[in-house]
């Protein structure tokens, strides 16, 4: 019986230091994981931030009126004026489909003579 | 328990009696003392303990030394690898985000970027490392045009040199040239850059900045003008952890303004130009501009010599203090009718003579008006009759007026470069100073001033400071007009646009409704004496929709010329009024304001949604 509580006990302290040394192992995995990814995360910002500041710098104002004016004939671009506001009463309702009567159309009266 | 009893003879070796009874009969037999027997097995018995028990302790010494030796082992061990092993934070936990070390970017108040980073590299050289340095000396002055070949050779030949900065920034294209020369001496260091996409639009606003403390793997971004400067350590601040700072800009409107401006400035020949556009509510300013400007990507070194005023880096809506005119009269026309001492219809008599502590006061090309109403003083821009309204109200109440709506001090706006925006004031406030400020002489500001004190009139009599960072609702300061008082004061400014004989009929944009005051101030000359002749600053503050004030708009011109008359105006009616009508045009529907054409009382309902027009013809 005592013997048995022993071999437990030494089983028991056996089996939890394991236990704790794969948790640290594990722990220590996911670390290296967090590390790559915070680097990764870094990489994406500054790439982001160069894509940004690109994007920032091919709309500026200067370039942009001058692309429309490159490409006036095919857009027709210009500057906002007041005129370009229309109330919703001036906005013309799409037409009701027209009924196509060009084509001869077969008039049938059979059956017009049972009740 | 089964536990055997300690006195058990079990674990005992067999005890041998002490005094045998044969030993003693046969000692007694030969007379022999039987006690030397008892002594003797006493003594066999004490040996055979003696050796049990150092037995046992020798084992027990050998067990306490294997233990010894092992912990020492262990202890040593790992204060041999912790010595050998290279040292380290310890990893028990990981933080969150990153702290993001990088300057903040700016941005407009829609979320577009007006200046960010961009990371680049410096190139520098350790000429004992160099392999053929005139060769790369000769190489370099290649790839950098700007970089003396012959220079760059004594540098790298002095043998005492052991660092030479070659160029603080690096294109991509020119890293990988030197890359390609091959030469071991030349190295690169990483670098953040400031960059401003938009080259020089809002350039005075942003400023610039330039590296502070270099090192050779990184440098620290400063900002060196405008607001760069100003918030510059909270866009370093690592804690802010990048959240860009949100100007109160509109960048499409900005570039509008520039170009409007920029456009007006050459037809009309002028040599600078200014505008501030600023939400009446909130202070935030919409638009800025002041020409010419310059590009923050590269910002001019500021110059030696000359007037500073004609520098690109002057900031004329901020720093540019000027006699801004007869803008001023609609000041002393709303703080009469504060005091109750006038109401609009009051008539004032204008004819001259009029003599102020000795010195006449005149009219615009020598007119004589006769006697006016209140409103007419303003629609027709008497100056004596402002003057006469600011006698009335006293120099100490005008100049509490004037403090109030922010006169007298450096605009609040956040950018360094506004402190120098102090205003000029008279030394001695006598009645002629009230008098000549009343329309607009003696007191020189800012065109951001007058902007600020047109708003306090279009909001209803609230005063609003000035700022740069959006905002979330309105700023009212104090209240310093009654809401009838600002009302009836809009109503005069819309005469002088709508009116047929106002000063500004330019400025009437079809269904915006502008209200505002002209004015035109002939410039001091630089050594006293007088003022030039030729030489005007034309200044039209404008506040539109004038039924419903939402944004004020100043223009100044610089020396401007109308040229296409029979001889040069240089009034504000012919010079600022038709800029700033153009850039009211062109500015509204990006603001998003929607065009109110008024059809009269009559066909005024049939405006969707349109506001009820309350006085805003001069018909009406």
């Amino acid at each position: 019986m005592r013997s048995l509580f022993f071999v437990l006990s030494v089983l028991a302290v056996i089996g939890s230091g394991y236990w704790a040394n794969r948790e640290i192992a594990l722990t220590q995995d996911e670390l290296d994981r967090v590390k790559v990814l915070q680097q990764d995360i870094a990489i994406a910002r500054e790439r982001l931030s160069i894509l940004k500041a690109e994007w920032a710098y091919l709309n500026r104002p200067d370039r942009l009126r001058d692309l429309a004016d490159l490409n006036f004939d095919k857009l027709g671009l210009l500057p906002m004026q007041p005129s370009h506001f229309a109330q919703a009463d001036q906005i013309a309702y799409p037409r009701p489909p027209e009924l196509d009567l060009s084509q001869p159309i077969e008039v049938s009266s059979a059956g017009a003579n049972r009740p | 328990m089964t536990q055997p009893s300690p006195h058990a003879p079990q674990s005992q070796p067999t005890r041998l009696p002490l005094r045998p009874l044969a030993r003693i009969l046969d000692a007694r037999s030969k007379g022999e003392n039987p006690d030397a027997i008892e002594l003797e097995n006493r003594r066999i018995r004490h040996e055979e303990m003696r050796d049990r028990l150092r037995l046992r302790a020798e084992g027990r010494l050998l067990v306490l030394a294997v233990m010894f030796f092992c912990a020492y082992a262990v202890i040593g061990a790992r204060m041999g690898m912790l010595a050998a092993s290279e040292p380290m934070e310890p990893r028990a936990q990981t933080t969150g985000a990153s702290i993001i070390a990088a300057r903040a970017d700016i941005v407009d108040r829609h979320g577009r970027l007006l200046a960010t980073n961009m990371s680049t590299h410096a190139l520098y050289a350790h000429p004992h490392k160099m392999i053929e340095p005139e060769i790369t000396a000769e190489r370099l002055a290649e790839i950098f045009p700007d970089l003396d070949a012959e220079k760059l050779k004594q540098r790298f030949l002095n043998p005492k040199r052991k660092f030479v900065w070659i160029k603080r920034k690096l294109s991509p294209e020119q890293m990988q040239q030197v890359h390609d020369l091959g030469e071991p001496g030349l190295l690169f260091g990483p670098r953040e850059m400031r960059l401003y996409p938009n080259g020089a639009l809002a350039a005075h606003v942003l400023g610039g900045s330039s590296f502070g403390e270099e090192g050779v793997h990184s440098a620290e971004v400063i900002g060196t003008a405008g607001i760069e400067k100003f918030f510059d350590a909270e866009l370093r601040d690592p804690a802010r952890e990048g959240v860009p700072l949100t100007l109160s800009l509109d960048l499409t409107v900005q570039a509008a303004s520039e170009q409007v401006l920029d456009a007006g400035m050459k037809l009309l020949n002028a040599k600078g130009a200014a505008s501030v556009l600023m939400d009446v509510h909130t202070g935030e300013v919409i638009s800025i501009v002041s020409l010419p400007d310059f590009d923050p990507n590269n910002r001019p070194r500021p110059p030696t010599e000359g007037n500073p005023s004609d520098s690109p880096l002057f900031n004329r809506a901020v720093q540019g203090v000027y006699e801004l005119g007869s803008t001023f009269k609609i000041f002393a026309a709303a703080q009469a009718m504060q005091l109750k001492l006038v109401n609009k219809d009051t008539v004032i008599d204008t004819s001259p003579p009029m003599r102020v502590n000795g010195h006449p006061i005149g009219e615009f090309q020598k007119k004589n008006y006769g006697p006016l109403s209140v409103e007419k003083i303003i629609v027709k821009s008497s100056n004596r009759g402002t003057g006469k309204l600011a006698l009335q109200i006293g120099g100490a109440r005008q100049q509490d007026f004037l403090e109030s709506l922010g006169f007298f001090a450096p605009p609040p706006l956040e950018i360094v470069e506004a402190k120098g925006g102090q205003p000029l004031l008279p030394k001695r406030w006598a009645d002629i100073s009230t008098v000549t400020i009343s329309y607009g002489h003696g007191i020189s500001t800012t065109p951001l001033h007058l902007a600020a004190g047109y708003a306090a009139i279009a909001n209803g009599g609230r005063t609003v400071q000035p700022t740069l960072v959006k905002q979330a609702g309105p700023q009212y300061r104090d209240v310093v007009l009654s809401e009838r008082v600002a009302q009836a004061s809009m109503d005069m400014l819309r005469l002088v646009v709508s009116h047929e004989d106002g000063t500004a009929s330019f400025a009437n944009v079809p269904g915006y409704h502008v209200a505002g005051k002209t004015g035109t101030a002939d410039k001091p000359r630089e050594r006293g004496g007088g003022y030039y002749k030729d030489k005007v600053i034309a200044t039209f503050a404008s506040v539109f929709p004038a039924h419903d004030p939402k944004y004020v708009l100043v223009v100044a011109l610089d020396e401007p010329v109308e040229t296409s008359g029979s001889k040069p105006r240089r009034t504000a009616g012919w010079t600022a009024v038709p800029v700033a009508a153009e850039m009211i045009q062109r500015v509204a529907p990006l603001l998003g304001l929607r065009p109110h054409y008024d059809t009269g009382h009559l066909g005024g309902g049939r405006l969707a949604g349109g506001p009820l027009l309350r006085s805003t013809n001069a018909s009406d």
